[in-house]
């Protein structure tokens, strides 16, 4: 550990505003591409499966005027 | 045929591998969180003081992996386009779709923590230097690549003007590397030569090390969750994905 105190890390020698400027926008861009990539993947699901529902119906309705 | 590449050829077909990287990607994306969590402690509470930058220098930390990744992820795309231009493997395509993204914000990150890091040390933001120059042009190759796959409807023609595009874009990756030594530039050389004790450069250089490696995770982490997202909508028409869709089916 090379640190006396928080605030000495946090102040990162004077260069605080750049070390965590770095960090901070890394950390926020991976961690939204993240939640980003799930909701894609849960919408597309959600979508195809919505429209699997609609053609099953479908075909159910067909069926049922053809008999 | 040998084995060998019966399975590659196996898992070429996109069901094959909707599997594979559903069961792959959060042993990536675990990885990636450890090997992150060891990187950040190594560089942030273990690494000593540069004796020239100060703690500005920790920057580095995210600056070299995230370069780094912008161009592997690039020669990545470029390997892929071969395999999909000479081969007509439809699965080519999809994950160069599923790896630009994570290109660009990679490429972005490279520009950005640069900026951050090349005020406190030159005095500037940014210098058009060859180094800088040349890594912007790939974030502008990977935005080029996403707009034009994403304006032509008809998947295969998208899938083969992307490829063109990445492969020839892939000769900037190498300008990128060599720029520090063909050109004078104001970036410093390569990395990885920290003129203090050696017992004090091992840290840092395992620290930026396994930064990397976390990146590297990532990105094959979310490459392999993003495909599959790519899969389920190219290939909704088909019976395997109707099947995978059913509410008993799982993820």
């Amino acid at each position: 550990m090379i640190w006396n105190s928080a605030s000495e890390f946090w102040a990162m020698g004077g260069y605080g505003l750049y070390v965590w400027g770095s960090f901070g926008v890394t950390a926020l861009l991976m961690g939204g591409e993240v939640i980003l990539a799930g909701r894609r993947h849960r919408h597309t699901r959600e979508s195809l499966q919505e429209q699997a529902r609609t053609n099953d119906l479908a075909q159910d309705t067909a069926q049922d005027w053809q008999t | 045929m040998t084995q060998h590449s019966n399975v590659l050829f196996r898992f070429a077909a996109p069901q094959a591998f909707y599997g594979l990287a559903g069961r792959l990607w959060p042993w990536a994306a675990a990885l990636a969180t450890l090997l992150g969590a060891w990187g950040l402690w190594m560089g942030m509470f273990v690494a000593p003081t540069d004796f020239q930058q100060g703690q500005a220098y920790r920057i580095i930390f995210v600056h070299v992996p995230a370069s780094w990744m912008s161009m592997i992820i690039y020669l990545a795309m470029a390997f892929w386009a071969v395999l999909g231009l000479t081969f007509k493997t439809r699965l080519s395509g999809m994950m160069n779709r599923a790896l630009a993204p994570t290109g660009a914000m990679f490429a972005f990150l490279s520009l950005w923590t640069g900026a951050l890091w090349g005020k406190p040390m030159w005095g500037a933001w940014w210098v058009w230097d060859a180094r800088l120059t040349s890594e912007l042009i790939l974030f502008f190759l990977y935005l080029g690549f996403m707009g034009l796959t994403a304006s032509i409807d008809d998947p295969r023609r998208s899938d083969k003007a992307g490829g063109l595009l990445a492969l020839v874009g892939a000769i900037n990756v190498p300008v990128i590397y060599f720029s520090v030594r063909w050109w004078n530039t104001l970036h410093q050389g390569a990395s990885v030569t920290v003129t203090q004790g050696s017992s004090m450069a091992q840290t840092m250089l395992w620290a930026m090390l396994l930064m990397a490696l976390a990146f590297w995770l990532y990105a094959i982490a979310i490459a392999l969750y993003r495909i599959r997202t790519l899969i389920l909508e190219r290939e909704k028409h088909t019976q395997w994905v109707e099947a995978e869709l059913r509410p008993e089916g799982a993820s």
